[in-house]
């Protein structure tokens, strides 16, 4: 026990560096899929036949393939047409994409599961289509989603370690530097399960006082 | 390299992924049984362990779990090949989201049927035989077929320690090839259509069991 503690703290400052590079990617491609994962939502529930039929497709295989076959893609085979991306883009992109698709699924769940008479009462007060999807059925059904969303969330924060396999260097890279050095490979890589750990622990408790906030009166 | 050869290959390490796939979603089956009785039947100290073993397990990364396994037990005595480690650590982590898939699923059924049946004076182990569980299986089909999915999904991991599966073979081909982008292609076309044919099947599986005029969790969304 003292002596894994010496290794953590020995290991900190390592692990705090991996840290900035975990935070960018989570907090990046969450967002952007978040994004994605509105427009493709709406599209699939709303949209006419060819932006359902494309958004299904697009959910369907990413959801179907592996996060690491896509980042590899991303990363290993793009230069072949010409794209060249850093370690870092390409990750930051390929978790964006594969998170809007997730986080698509989630969203449209909670949007078929707004009441139907929502959309009408929307309608038959002379908003636009669009207009009550923007101010009716998705504000609600983007506060239904938070629970799914912040499970999305935690997935998300444990998959960058995947980032590791192409040479960014977030938490897990660190973790590989730190212990090839001191072979302490056990201790350190305990240091950096307890460091994901507490991370997802705290988004989870954060997020579960978010939802309480900001949870409608009465439904 | 001819495409036949290419694929040839391919289908080599698609059978190492199914086999990872399969055995440790089995072996995560098994661990998550107990642990959800435990969580849901438990006392108080059982419901305690086992509820912390999913919360910590489902806060590391697999990769991490796999490298723990892998590259930090030696340092104990203990050694393992890198497909053994990469199926601990791919049982070890789905068993976490089995236990809380199951957990969900006993849990769902409603109370005024054990109600019933104690009132028809069944004993606990009867209600649990004859009323909870047929029902629970059902609710968890659908859940379990994509925690399956999403296992076979993370074998890709094995990479990482150099297990021959797929992603492996295909790295491979790529060193000899440079072809990447058509291999990584077709490595992602086989595992859509892996998940995709689980996903269909199961869908029947499900329908075929289905209880006429029960309203079902996983049709309802």
């Amino acid at each position: 026990m003292i002596k894994f503690i010496n290794v953590f703290i020995e290991a900190f400052p390592f692990f705090m560096n991996g840290l900035v590079f975990t935070a960018e990617l989570a907090l990046s491609s969450i967002s952007i899929g978040f994004v994605i994962g509105v427009l493709v939502a709406i599209s699939r529930t709303y949209g006419n036949k060819l932006s359902y039929s494309i958004s299904t497709i697009f959910v369907e295989s990413i959801r179907g393939t592996p996060l690491l076959v896509q980042l590899f893609i991303f990363y290993f085979a793009f230069p072949q047409i010409g794209i060249h991306l850093s370690p870092l883009v390409a990750s930051i992109i390929s978790f964006s994409i594969n998170s809007g698709a997730y986080q698509a699924e989630y969203i449209r769940g909670s949007i078929q599961s707004i009441d139907k008479g929502q959309m009408m009462a929307a309608l038959s007060i002379g908003m636009t289509k669009w207009k009550s999807i923007l101010n009716v059925i998705l504000p609600q059904s983007l506060i239904k989603v938070l629970p799914s969303w912040t499970n999305e969330f935690a997935y998300l924060v444990k998959y960058t370690s995947v980032a590791y396999l192409v040479g960014v260097p977030e938490l897990m890279a660190q973790g590989e530097f730190v212990a090839s050095r001191n072979f302490e490979f056990m201790d350190v890589f305990l240091g950096v399960a307890l460091i994901y750990l507490v991370i997802v622990m705290i988004l989870t408790w954060g997020m579960s006082r978010i939802e309480k906030m900001v949870r409608m009166p009465g439904v | 390299m001819d495409l036949l050869s290419i694929l040839q290959v391919l289908l080599k390490g698609t059978l190492i992924t199914a086999e990872l796939a399969v055995i440790s979603f089995a072996m995560a089956f098994v661990i998550a049984i107990p642990f959800s009785l435990g969580q849901v039947y438990g006392n108080i100290p059982i419901k305690i362990i086992t509820t912390s073993y999913e919360r910590i397990i489902r806060g590391v990364p697999l990769l991490v779990v796999m490298f723990i396994i892998f590259f930090g037990f030696p340092s104990i005595g203990i050694r393992f090949d890198p497909f053994t480690a990469s199926v601990l650590s791919l049982g070890i982590c789905s068993s976490a989201y089995q236990s809380q898939i199951f957990r969900g699923s006993l849990l769902s059924v409603p109370n005024g049927q054990i109600m019933a049946g104690q009132s028809l004076g069944m004993k606990g182990t009867q209600i649990f035989i004859h009323i909870t569980l047929p029902q629970a299986i059902r609710f968890s089909i659908a859940p379990l077929t994509n925690e399956f999915t999403i296992v076979l999904k993370d074998t890709s991991f094995a990479y990482a320690l150099g297990v021959t599966e797929l992603l492996r073979e295909g790295t491979y081909i790529i060193s000899t090839t440079y072809e990447p982008l058509l291999i990584y292609l077709l490595c992602a076309a086989i595992y859509f259509i892996i998940t995709f044919s689980t996903n269909s099947i199961v869908r029947r599986v499900e329908k075929r069991f289905a209880i006429h005029g029960f309203e079902f969790r996983g049709e309802r969304a």
